[in-house]
């Protein structure tokens, strides 16, 4: 039987700064662990090969925190490693995330050699004075220099992330933003609305009243603006905050947002994998310990019964502006999507939320502003 | 004058403000005449209600019998008589206390005599008993035993010199306090062989029994076998079994006049055996009743609905389970365009309705949305017809209206000096009438008000603590209607009247509280997908607005690296939200809402 396409995810959470809205699992001042949290990861990958022994790994996904913080050499090691272990497509698309301030051309150039074909660049705004505020420690002049050299040395796919809702940022700034990054003529735009998370400063600032974000009308403007301005420079929307070159989409992301497998590696990773999910120990010694212990940096684990696969499968496929594909629901859960969701689905047509077409359903602009309560319906 | 046999017997009770240590002197009363020993004893065993023990509120009345044999040798029949604590159950105290030839006053050593202490004194004394005062809680450092006993001996006037200190928690005085029993409180009287009269206390629901009633029988005797009638009911019963509250029901062969027990006759239903009724023979009836009879009529009502309108049923179901032991507690079915289908529920006070709340969503588990608590308002009609009308839904149109009544409570405050003037303005505001005020002592002062019940009703008694720092405490009794200028206050939302919502208040009061209501709306109900204006109405008049912006998005941005499990849970959790929410219209109202819009103070 052919299995469906596989995803590789490898976590490096270790930042040179960590940025004030962060609250992913991503640590400054730990690099003295660096060298013993790579050995962790190649045990790591030694155990859940033989989980996937027949199948194809597609794509493959260096996040973080910050990838490029580790040496040009330790990353294209753990390539070739990874490459050892797993059946690696020879068309696999192979992304790793990058912070200014970790790339140099030397090291663009050993990770081009090392097979990495696409690069993801932590921009976050087109002004100097706001990344700043972010607390990050690059400049706009750092990523176009990054860019520039990573054109050079061939790399035909570059992703920049960009965000909007910032602390006194106005609409201006945020279109400006958009515009220094289409002057890169990048591939791949993310466009992310801040979100103030628990525990991370900002959310402390916010809460203590010195933080000026801009007001829900101006920021939903902001997004609002964001597709139909760069549809005009020929990218296509293709997920709530994702923008594309055509055929240039996110092919690892892409398996997310179709609930398909993949399988992460490192602290605080999240795997999914024939009904199966788990996830690794955020915390980076305890995921080294749990490596060392058990030869597994799992945390939790759980079976997803298939109704709650179904909802996911609704849950990530609604982010994709092509919304979800009727056939393959079917083919996945063995009834048509209407014999489970029918309520659902004539409420929120009504509600001029959820549109559907012979092929699939998909959200209007509306039931996208709108998505968690859109999946609420979807949820009895 | 008593006869041998009474001359043994002492029937007494126990009356105390609210945590001056009322169970705990019971149940160490029951240790030292060894009805329970220590080992046996669960902690405060005449509240066998778990609401009971937590709130530290009697809601029953039960009777326990014990013996005690006194220094000379001499055995004793103590029965004692509990009574519930709260002014919600005044008709249920006044009936223990008439089957009681004394009582027992806890007062406490640092708190000294309280309002509610006052008012069952009171009453103690109307029944002509004997009162003991005791003083407890003498182990703690604020004690100032002297100081209560003069407060005693000036504020209502019974001796205290040798009244018992004792301190019920670590067990001290309490042989003092049974001698004090013996030797004060009168023996029973009534002859034995006149017809029967037994006055029904308190009864309960017993799956294998029927109906167990408390009696005291007053006059003649009473075994099993014998035909007996309720004089106020006419319904009649053959006993199938009489006996006396020890550790259990224990049966005897026969209750004499002056005795306690219990009787059993195959009786269904509780209402048919009303506290206060006189049970007499078939054969050989007594003339008349005892006296003091009455039917206890609610006096709060309150819709109650199911969260989940499919449970509609079970909630029928759980009310009539309670029905069973609480013949005070009443409930109709209504309707409500807002909440669907459920019940308008009347009980005795806003004790009572909480009680009962919490019992259905406890006991029966169920999840429940209450409306604001009303009063019964007087309606008279154009054409001269008097509307008795609880839900604010049913009151006839303005224009239909010639007069409205509303009910008037007797309100006494007893207040430290310092707060007179903080509780003085609060009673004003609710809409009170100055009647007296007293000095108790140099520092209190006894304050008394004619209160609008609907006044008081939800939040006074939360007012009354918060302004003064939880120091003043509270009795009413409810003395008759008066005519008033009364409004119905609509609340609109998205336009559209909300009837769960509606509310009866003065008309001096209605721009306030519409305001009021807007405001805690606004902050209760969640942004939504549209823009909602609130408004408060009377009539076609607008008095008050404010409005809901809309909600611009929804959305996570990012779905981080995979954590699909984060974003369920969140998804969840709101679901959980959503499932908290009523639909009203096109507008989703949280639960709270309808209850909370009385809260201000």
């Amino acid at each position: 039987m052919k299995k469906d396409i596989l995803g590789l995810y490898i976590h490096f959470p270790f930042c040179r700064r960590k940025c004030l809205y962060c609250d992913f699992p991503s640590y400054s001042g730990k690099e003295a662990l660096m060298d013993e949290y790579m050995a962790a990861v190649k045990a790591e990958i030694d155990q859940v090969k033989k989980l996937v022994v027949e199948r194809e790994v597609d794509t493959i996904f260096c996040g973080g925190g910050t990838p490029t913080l580790f040496s040009g050499q330790k990353l294209e090691e753990l390539l070739t490693y990874i490459k050892d272990s797993f059946s690696v497509s020879q068309k696999a698309e192979i992304t790793i995330e990058a912070n200014p301030e970790t790339l140099d051309r030397q090291k663009l150039e050993i990770l081009r050699r090392a097979g990495i074909n696409r690069l993801s660049i932590g921009m976050q705004a087109g002004q100097d004075e706001h990344i700043k505020k972010l607390g990050r420690i690059h400049t706009v002049r750092d990523v176009e220099r990054s860019v520039q050299w990573a054109r050079d040395l061939g790399f035909k796919n570059i992703n920049l992330d960009l965000m909007f809702g910032l602390p006194n940022q106005s609409l201006d700034e945020w279109m400006e933003s958009l515009d220094m990054a289409l002057g890169m003529d990048i591939e791949h735009l993310s466009t992310y609305g801040l979100i103030l998370e628990e525990g991370t400063p900002f959310f402390n600032l916010q809460r203590q009243g010195h933080l000026n974000t801009p007001s829900e009308e101006v920021e939903r403007e902001m997004y609002h603006r964001t597709g139909p301005y760069l549809q005009a420079k020929g990218y296509t929307q293709y997920e709530i905050s994702n923008f594309a070159k055509p055929g240039m989409e996110c092919r690892h992301n892409l398996i997310y947002w179709k609930n398909g497998d993949y399988i992460g590696i490192g602290g605080g990773a999240h795997s999914s994998l024939e009904g199966k999910r788990w996830s690794n120990y955020s915390d980076i010694s305890k995921y080294m310990d749990s490596i060392n212990d058990k030869g597994v940096g799992k945390e939790h684990g759980q079976t997803i019964p298939i109704e709650e696969q179904r909802f996911e499968t609704i849950m990530m496929g609604l982010r994709l502006i092509e919304g979800i594909s009727k056939l393959e629901f079917r083919e996945r859960f063995g009834q048509p999507l209407e014999y489970y969701y029918r309520d659902a689905v004539e409420i929120l047509k009504k509600k001029a939320m959820l549109e559907e077409n012979e092929n699939s359903i998909y959200l209007t602009p509306k039931g996208m502003d709108f998505q968690n309560q859109v999946l609420l319906y979807f949820m009895d | 004058m008593s006869n041998a046999r009474q001359e043994k017997i002492r029937n007494f009770c126990i009356i105390a403000h609210i945590d001056h240590g009322k169970s705990t002197l019971a149940d160490r009363i029951l240790e030292t005449t060894g009805v329970l020993s220590e080992r046996e004893m669960e902690k405060q065993v005449l509240d066998d209600m778990d609401l009971e023990k937590e709130r530290g509120i009697t809601i029953k009345s039960k009777a326990v019998r014990l013996s005690y044999r006194d220094e000379d040798g001499e055995e004793y029949i103590l029965n004692l008589i509990d009574t519930p604590g709260h002014v919600d159950f005044a008709y249920e105290v006044s009936r223990s206390l008439a089957a009681c030839e004394g009582a027992i006053l806890v007062v406490d050593a640092s708190q000294g005599i309280e309002a509610q202490t006052l008012a069952n004194v009171y009453l103690a004394l109307e029944h002509d008993l004997e009162i003991v005062p005791v003083i407890n809680k003498i182990d703690l450092t604020s004690a100032r035993p002297d100081w209560v006993k003069k407060e005693i001996e000036d504020v209502i006037g019974l001796v205290a010199e040798d009244a018992p200190l004792i301190s019920a928690k670590n067990g001290i005085g309490i042989e003092r306090v049974i001698e004090k029993i013996v030797s004060d409180i009168p023996s029973p009287d009534g002859d034995t062989d006149a017809p029967l009269r037994a006055l029904i206390f308190d009864s309960f629901y017993d799956n294998y029994r029927g109906v167990i009633a408390y009696i005291r029988v007053k006059e003649g005797s009473l075994k099993v076998g014998d035909k007996i009638q309720m004089m106020a009911t006419g319904k009649e019963f053959e006993v199938t079994d009489v006996g006396v509250f020890k550790r259990d029901l224990t049966p005897v062969r026969e209750l004499r006049a002056g005795e306690v027990g219990y009787v059993a006759a195959s009786i269904k239903n509780v209402r048919d055996t009303r506290v206060g009724d006189t049970i007499t023979h078939v054969d050989r009836p007594a003339k008349e009743p005892l006296p003091g009879y009455r039917k206890v009529n609610p006096m709060v009502y309150s819709g109650i609905y199911p969260a989940d309108g499919a449970r509609y049923d079970e909630l029928r179901d759980a009310l009539d389970k309670l029905h069973i032991n609480d013949a005070s507690l009443t409930f109709e079915a209504e309707t409500s365009v807002a909440l669907g289908f459920g019940f308008r529920c009347g009980f005795l006070g806003l004790l009572h309705m909480d009680i009962v709340q919490e019992r259905l969503e406890r006991e029966y588990d169920l999840d429940l949305v209450t409306t604001a608590p009303s009063v019964i308002y007087k309606v008279v009609t154009n054409d001269g017809v008097e509307h008795d009308v609880s839900n604010p839904t049913n009151l006839p149109d303005p224009a239909e209206i010639e007069y409205m009544e509303e009910p008037i409570v007797n309100a006494q405050i007893m207040v430290p000096t310092e707060y007179v003037g903080a509780i003085m303005e609060l009673c004003q505001e609710r809409r009170g009438t100055y009647k007296d005020m007293e000095y108790m002592e140099e520092t209190r002062v006894l304050l008394t008000y004619e209160l609008p019940l609907n006044e008081i009703i939800y939040d006074f008694f939360d007012a009354l603590k918060s302004r003064s720092r939880g120091y003043a405490s509270f009795d009413y009794e409810l003395i008759g209607y008066q005519e008033s200028e009364l409004v119905k206050l609509d609340i609109l939302l998205n336009g559209e009247v909300v009837d769960a919502l509606s509310l009866i208040v003065h008309q001096d009061k209605a721009y306030t509280r519409g305001r009021g209501i807007a405001e805690k709306l606004k902050e209760l109900i969640p942004r939504q997908m549209f823009e909602i204006p609130i408004q408060a109405a009377i009539g076609n008049k607008i008095i008050a607005r404010e409005t809901i912006k809309a909600l611009r998005k929804d959305v996570l941005a990012k779905c981080y690296g995979g954590d699909i499990s984060r974003k369920k849970k969140l998804l969840e959790k709101q679901k959980e939200g959503k499932k908290r929410m009523r639909q009203v219209g096109s507008v989703e109202v949280p639960q709270e809402a309808f209850m909370s819009v009385l809260k201000f103070d």
